[in-house]
């Protein structure tokens, strides 16, 4: 009977410092709320109509009183906005070092894709003590990527790249919800999320791949789109070269003027699916759309591989 | 008492043919035929809250045929209980039977106008029957995008139009107030010798008039996208689904304060006469809910921690719904001083409106915690927010609604209520309320995401807790019902003032004349005179109150 959780494993490094800030918070609601129920009952008690008690010289204001109960909560509220803040900043801004993982979110299953190649339906593997970074989108409607058990939560929009980061603290296996309601089997998409040690994840990480790392596969899928025949080798069709391309700055022409847009996630997605919408300086826009040919997956190898090209112009 | 009610002036709710009602144009009348109306509406929503905690009762789903029944449900619950019973709830009853009244006027300014808000309200509730009874909606009463205008193959364009023009009969109820407020008052009613529960609904007002529009216009845009497929939410079209959020919480997020500011006025109504009191910090109180209805419209993007918006904006949607908890905990000390040095008794109206008190300051300090970014990334769209947010709507809105009835059905009725089953029911609803929600903050932080129709096993007891809780609270609802109806075999016996309570509302008959008041009445003081002095000697006196 008794054999029920009422508070969830803290299996991530961010979930004991969410567990604090909700301690505090909790012991101020359960402050005021003790407070104004003692009050409430002891003043319906000691002035209950039949009572002598003393009712001389009742307030029916006070300045003091007043800006007490203004200021005193004020206070509070300022710590617990300021903590909250702070954590929440953290929250969001990954180490460098963090691993990366590929997140897709459809009716009614999660797909995840590791950098090494090997991709999972309705589980995630992670390793435990390393940073964890996951870009996620969605083929479809919103969907939410919940790991109560890490304290994280993240909506998986369609046409855009969202991220969050933890880092598991814990072995184990924990629940894998979507929080946000996308139709007739919400409840039921969700799996598990396994935190393993480092070395069995390696292990785990090469048995039934393909054997090939994500930007391996995209290499392939930019040849099969015809990607290279423009933007690889000197063809007739003069497109911007794409290495080092990843993570700095483009310049985009917009009417007259140029504008510089960072070549993130975002703007390779946009560039292949809607070629027209920003065309790098001095180029024709002569690119056709590749939207609803390249699913969401393919997209995100194919971004890999051209992250891939950069990485490696960077090391020479 | 009763001597004082003469039998040959006539009440209003004398002339009992049906076309006397439909075309009546009498504000109290209208406020009854909104209470009829929601009273309905709000036992339908039960009835879905009711099959949903049953289906929630094991963690397959076994009552239900299909999850789309379950997702069908939730939103009906949602729509009705939101569109047509609390927004409605207490402006337009309480409302419409009490400013008048209030403020020494013989109607509202428009009072054509007003039954129009009426019929306005009629068709969207129709529409929303006939949803439930052709096969229903299932995006949620939120309808996010892409889904509601892409995806859900249910019947959403009908529950856009339901809400759309139900949205008119809020505004048009709104306008009507605001303008009867600013121009009807009686001689020597001032602003600060309006009672608090007008100032309350006046900033309820203000809300309906300049929020609801952008509902309309979000709720337009969805059937816009999902007819002619014009890109405006769905990214595969061009659209972007978070503008909906935005547009959509714009209204929503204020809307919770319409169901809450009128609550919050009844309960400044009860707590001065059940402690023979004046309110302590009238003016305070007065301010707060004004500044409620402003910074209420500064918070929306709270909803919205992690839908993708930026860090920063959430940072500062954070701080700013921190800020509009000051307000609210300021009217909580207030009501709470006033019993200080009374002379309090605990009869149904009251001990409502101390279950309010309660069950509102738990809602806003779990409200605080959502405010904190931190914690809302882990309970956003969990069960800690369907716990949170029924505390507000249901502990507050609702006790506040009942606490109201109970306080003015002698006024609308002319009749007394068994008290002992008064005080029963509120004790009822208050258990069972608790029990139904406090192990869904629980469930929330354990992380069982809303709107599940499946759950994890070890999420179990705590789910048949709040079964078992909804049981009784059914029950709580219920008995009111029962004996506020039964009440009206007995032949009018409350006299005007059973209460010896100092509104404008009691100085004249109970069920008041057809035009309100003999004479306008002057008004010389403010509206809480009272002293705990010689309150025992009421007592003896109103014995019939105490029945």
């Amino acid at each position: 009977m008794w054999n029920f959780p009422l508070f969830p494993d803290q299996a991530s490094t961010i979930a004991k410092h969410v567990d604090a800030l909700y301690f505090f918070a909790l012991g101020i609601a359960g402050f005021f709320t003790a407070m104004i129920c003692v009050l409430i009952l002891a003043f319906a008690a000691r002035y209950r109509r039949k009572s002598t008690a003393d009712r001389l010289n009742p307030p029916t204001a006070s300045r003091t009183l007043e800006i007490i109960w203004i200021g005193g909560p004020m206070l509070l509220m300022l710590t617990m906005f300021t903590w909250a803040a702070i954590l929440f900043y953290k929250m969001y801004d990954p180490p460098v070092d963090a691993l990366e993982v590929y997140v897709v979110g459809k009716q009614w299953m999660w797909h995840a894709q590791h950098s090494e190649g090997r991709a999972e339906i309705n589980e995630l593997h992670v390793p435990l003590g390393r940073p964890i970074r996951l870009t996620m989108t969605s083929q479809d409607v919103i969907h939410s990527f919940f790991i109560p058990a890490f304290r994280v939560k993240q909506d998986v929009l369609p046409g855009r790249y969202t991220t969050m980061w933890f880092e598991p603290a814990k072995i184990g296996r924990y629940h894998l919800f979507c929080a946000e309601y996308c139709g007739t089997n919400h409840s039921a998409m969700g799996g598990w999320v396994y935190v393993m040690e480092p070395v069995e994840f390696q292990q785990w990480l090469s048995q039934a791949g393909t054997g090939a790392s994500m930007a391996e596969q995209g290499e392939r899928l930019f040849v099969q789109y015809h990607c290279a025949g423009c933007h690889r080798g000197s063809q007739t069709v003069h497109a911007p070269r794409l290495e080092g391309v990843y993570g700095r700055p483009v310049p985009v022409q917009q009417g007259t003027e140029v504008r510089f847009t960072l070549a993130d996630y975002r703007y390779i997605r946009d560039s292949i699916l809607r070629p027209k919408s920003e065309v790098v300086a001095g180029y024709e826009p002569v690119m056709p759309s590749f939207e609803g040919q390249i699913t969401e997956p393919d997209l995100l190898k194919i971004i890999a591989y051209i992250k891939s090209i950069g990485a490696k112009e960077a090391t020479q | 008492m009763s001597a004082m009610a003469v039998e040959f002036k006539e009440d209003y709710l004398q002339a009992y043919r049906l076309k006397s009602w439909l075309l009546t144009t009498d504000h109290k009348r209208i406020g009854l035929l909104y209470m009829a109306t929601i009273t309905f509406f709000f036992f339908v929503g039960g009835a879905a809250a009711t099959i949903m905690r049953l289906e929630l009762m094991t963690p397959k789903g076994d009552v239900l045929p299909s999850p789309d029944a379950y997702n069908r449900l939730f939103t009906m619950h949602g729509v009705v209980m939101i569109f047509f019973f609390l927004i409605p709830s207490i402006p337009a009853v309480l409302g419409n039977f009490l400013i008048p009244l209030m403020i020494g006027a013989r109607d509202l300014a428009f009072p054509i106008l007003n039954l129009l808000s009426w019929y306005v309200l009629m068709i969207g509730g129709s529409i929303a029957i006939g949803i439930l009874i052709f096969g229903g909606v299932d995006t949620g009463w939120t309808f996010y995008t892409p889904f509601s205008t892409m995806f859900s193959n249910t019947m959403v364009v009908p529950a856009a139009t339901a809400v759309f023009i139900a949205g008119f009969s809020s505004i048009l109820t709104g306008l009507n107030f605001i303008v009867t407020v600013h121009t009807m008052r009686a001689p020597g009613m001032t602003w600060f010798r309006l009672p608090l529960f007008v100032w309350a609904l006046y900033a309820t007002s203000l809300i309906q008039v300049l929020g609801t529009p952008v509902l309309a216009i979000a709720v337009a845009l969805v059937a816009v996208e999902r007819l002619l497929h014009v890109g405006i939410f769905d990214p595969a079209l061009g659209g972007d689904p978070i503008l909906f959020q935005h547009l959509f919480w714009f209204y929503s997020h204020p809307a919770v304060y319409i169901m809450l500011l009128p609550s919050m006025g009844v309960v400044a109504e009860i707590v001065p006469c059940f402690s023979r009191r004046p309110i302590f910090g009238y003016k305070l109180i007065a301010f707060s809910s004004v500044a409620i209805a402003v910074l209420g419209f500064l918070v929306w993007g709270h909803h919205m921690f992690v839908s993708g918006q930026s860090m920063y904006a959430g940072m500062i949607f954070s701080f700013l719904s921190f800020m509009v908890a000051i307000p609210s905990a300021i009217k909580v000390f207030n009501w709470t001083a006033t019993m200080y040095k009374g002379s309090v008794r605990l009869d149904t109206p009251m001990l409502y409106a101390l279950g309010f008190i309660g069950l509102f300051t738990m809602g806003g300090l779990t409200g605080l915690m959502l405010a904190s970014v931190a914690i809302d990334v882990h309970v956003h769209d969990t069960y800690f927010v369907v716990a949170h947010f029924h505390y507000i709507m249901v502990g507050g809105a609702v006790m506040g609604y009942l606490g109201g009835i109970h306080f003015w059905w002698p006024k609308m009725s002319g009749r007394m209520y068994s008290e002992l089953l008064g005080k029963l029911s509120a004790l009822t609803v208050f258990i069972g309320f608790n029990l139904t929600f406090f192990p869904q903050f629980v469930l929330g932080y354990l992380g069982m995401p809303r709107r599940y129709y499946e759950y994890p096993a070890e999420f179990q007891v705590l789910n048949v807790m709040s079964t078992a809780g909804a049981s009784i609270l059914a029950v709580g609802y219920v008995l009111p019902l029962a004996y506020l109806l039964f009440s009206l075999r007995r032949p009018p016996d409350a006299g005007p003032n059973p209460w010896r309570a100092s509104g404008l509302e009691w100085q004249t008959d109970s069920p008041p004349p057809v035009h309100n008041f003999e004479e306008i009445p002057i008004v010389t003081r403010g509206p809480y005179q009272y002293s705990p002095e010689g309150a025992e000697a009421i007592d003896g006196n109103g014995d019939d109150a105490s029945r």
